[in-house]
């Protein structure tokens, strides 16, 4: 809050902004705002590798990998150390020229499928794979078979005949003409 | 066979609350290994107390533990008693995998050379030893984790059982405890031993 504080308090950026347009005043602070803060961040981040490409290849593989540590993380956007390391590891294997399943396999064989946000559909993985799919088909025939058989049933019957009371008060009501 | 049909519901919902009970008893935190039976990964690592690098071959023929810790890891310390005890009165060989015993802070001020953090590694690590008792063989130094990696190391301790043969034949997670040692690790390392 302080920093803001300051920012609305500078002279040069306020004339600035009045100078284009005054209802602009509140963007240009928070523009400016955004600069001040940013570098505070970038000091923290990790070093990028030398190659950008082989970087962006790293987080994409890493994405799709959980880290065991704070198990509800990707192994991408995790700061435990573990993951730090397996990243090393994962950029180690790229510069080898290994490709995406290679490393998925390398990471497997330690950790297990569990490692895998999409573990390959297998026997072990069928019931996590189609088990929502065949929930959904049971309930769908369920629902059908229930409503054709209220359907075939309601078509059978067909209408009922009145009972004497029934009959007696519709006489009533069709003789007073008030049930019109 | 209207009635039957209420039924439906309450049977499904009674199975997803079985099916939910059961979630709840597992701990996401015990991931199944897959290394068990499987040969232990090679390495060929400084040890603690010298200069001699220890392999896991040099084990083959009889069965060994295989410990990972760390003079920093709370929960090892916490287990460590057990294994003292365990190592005095079973007879069973420890080895411990000293892991990633250099920590990002000891670098914090200045990046250490390799020698410096074994040097470093191993004087703590022996004071350590000093105070808590040295259930272990022999230590080797992971001083980059990546031995750690190999086998699959997520938490520190974790505890390995390898018999003759080289091959790992079970893995507990977290720290161990006296009634695991004696029901489960000994009675297996005996018939492993047997088998040999």
């Amino acid at each position: 809050m302080n920093i803001f504080a300051r920012t609305m308090n500078t002279p040069w950026l306020v004339k600035k902004a009045q100078t284009h347009s005054p209802c602009l005043a509140p963007l240009w602070v928070l523009v400016v705002w955004c600069c001040l803060i940013t570098p505070g961040w970038a000091g923290q981040a990790q070093p990028l590798a030398q190659d950008p490409v082989l970087e962006q290849r790293m987080v994409d593989i890493a994405q799709e990998l959980r880290c065991l540590v704070c198990q509800n993380e990707s192994l991408a956007s995790s700061h435990a150390d573990l993951a730090e390391d397996l990243r090393r590891e994962v950029r180690t294997l790229l510069q080898q020229g290994k490709s995406d399943e290679d490393i998925k396999a390398y990471l497997v064989a330690r950790y297990g499928d569990f490692v895998l946000y999409r573990p390959q559909v297998k026997p072990m993985t069928w019931v996590l794979w189609f088990g929502p799919l065949v929930a959904m088909l049971l309930g769908i025939i369920g629902l059908v078979v229930y409503l054709k058989r209220g359907q075939s049933k309601a078509a059978q019957a067909g209408p009922q005949p009145l009972s004497e009371a029934e009959r007696a008060r519709l006489d009533v009501l069709m003789k007073d003409g008030r049930g019109l | 066979m209207k009635r039957r049909f209420f039924l439906i519901p309450l049977v499904l919902f009674l199975g997803l609350l079985i099916f939910l009970a059961l979630g709840l008893r597992h701990d996401p935190r015990e991931i199944p290994s897959p290394l068990i039976n499987k040969a232990a990964p090679a390495f060929d690592l400084p040890t603690l107390s010298s200069d001699q690098h220890f392999k896991p071959s040099d084990y083959l023929g009889r069965v060994w533990m295989f410990n990972v810790w760390a003079t920093w890891c709370v929960a090892c310390q916490a287990e460590h008693p057990v294994l003292v005890a365990f190592a005095k009165s079973s007879g069973l060989p420890i080895v411990g995998l000293s892991y990633k015993e250099i920590q990002p802070q000891d670098e914090e001020k200045a990046p250490l050379s390799f020698e410096a953090k074994l040097t470093l590694a191993r004087l703590r690590s022996r004071v350590w030893l000093g105070r808590h008792g040295d259930p272990y063989q022999l230590s080797v130094l992971d001083l980059d984790g990546k031995v750690g990696i190999d086998y699959g190391v997520y938490g520190v301790p974790e505890t390995y059982l390898i018999d003759p043969e080289g091959v790992i034949r079970y893995k507990h997670i977290g720290p161990m405890s006296s009634e695991i040692l004696a029901n489960e690790v000994l009675p297996l390392a005996r018939t492993l031993q047997k088998g040999s």
